[in-house]
């Protein structure tokens, strides 16, 4: 994470980057919105359950999307329940992350007809896509921390939170 | 009071707008003329106890006259005896009396069948989309309701 020993300061002190630390509390207190859609739904719930248990690395689910940094779409997306998806992503403070969860979410999955949205990417930015119908614990997990190593790889995280410039994601 | 009895008695109160009684495994289907469905409806409710209405919906038989069915499945909860009506309607006049002044579900089945259908009803107290968003166009569980919605290309099968 680039925390490193100074050498002219001495053995009490760190030295880092502001853009690292911002990344590093960021990343390693992700608020997921408690917003589950279906099937998918009953995983992100064991997830974060005892077994699995997402708290451990300080992601809490949020009954608010003022206090959430990150939505898990979980589940169907059905045209009707789209506007609803919309407004509680509007209302998450920035910044603000998208996990796609499972086939559904991703791309419609089987339900391939008029009612369903054809992949939530269609109308939010997403960050991270996970496969599976639906995808394991484990499987939510991952993409959790693939969203971490993402949101540690940004730059200029602390001028943006400023308002000096935009946020950088590096390819 | 077995079936046939109570099919016996309709017909002896509306022999003209019954057009048909069909008995299969058990089951009876009355079919009657859309016209008189409510004092039908009324009748079964009040002179032989079908006191439940546990289904209505309706069919589509795309490419047959008429083309939709209106189908109330009633119950008797006393007896525990089962009957169903139907009720043919042309596409042209895709129009049913409602009875939900007989049965008070039938309002929020009455307006699935239309929303999903586009069978309407008249004089139903609350006609609005159920399922579907406010503002969707079209009736989708039409058979001609194209099954990826209107704006999209059909489903050619795959391509591999």
């Amino acid at each position: 994470m680039g925390v490193e020993q100074s050498k002219t300061l001495g053995g009490g002190f760190i030295t880092t980057s502001l853009d690292k630390l911002v990344n590093w509390s960021r990343s390693r207190s992700l608020w997921p919105m408690t917003f589950g859609l279906a099937c998918c739904a009953i995983e992100m719930m064991a997830a974060g359950a005892s077994r699995f248990d997402l708290d451990r690395m300080g992601i809490l689910f949020r009954a608010s999307p003022r206090q959430a940094d990150v939505i898990i779409i979980a589940g169907t997306v059905t045209k009707k329940m789209l506007p609803v998806i919309k407004t509680v992503y509007e209302q998450m403070p920035e910044p603000r992350y998208v996990i796609a969860m499972g086939a559904c979410a991703s791309s419609g999955g089987v339900f391939d007809t008029y009612s369903v949205v054809q992949g939530i990417d269609e109308h939010l930015p997403v960050d991270v896509y996970i496969p599976g119908c639906p995808p394991r614990p484990e499987g939510l997990l991952y993409g959790l921390m693939k969203l971490q190593e993402k949101i540690m790889k940004e730059r200029n995280s602390f001028g943006a939170a400023i308002g000096i410039g935009e946020v950088v994601n590096e390819a | 009071m077995s079936d046939q009895a109570i099919v016996e008695k309709l017909k002896a109160k509306f022999s003209a707008a019954v057009l048909d009684v069909a008995e299969y495994r058990g089951e009876t289907t009355v079919t009657v003329e859309k016209e008189s469905i409510v004092e039908i409806g009324t009748f079964l409710r009040d002179d032989c106890g079908y006191n439940l209405l546990s289904d209505l919906c309706g069919v589509d038989y795309l490419g047959k006259s008429p083309r939709f069915m209106v189908v109330y499945n009633l119950y008797n909860i006393t007896t525990k005896q089962r009957l169903r009506v139907k009720v043919p309607v042309e596409e042209q006049d895709a129009k049913v009396d409602t009875v939900s002044g007989v049965w008070g579900t039938a309002n929020w089945h009455e307006r699935e069948c239309w929303d999903l259908m586009g069978i309407s009803f008249n004089d139903h107290p609350d006609l609005r989309r159920i399922l579907m968003p406010a503002d969707w166009q079209g009736h989708p569980l039409r058979k001609d309701y194209p099954l990826q919605g209107p704006d999209r290309e059909p489903y050619q099968g795959r391509l591999s």
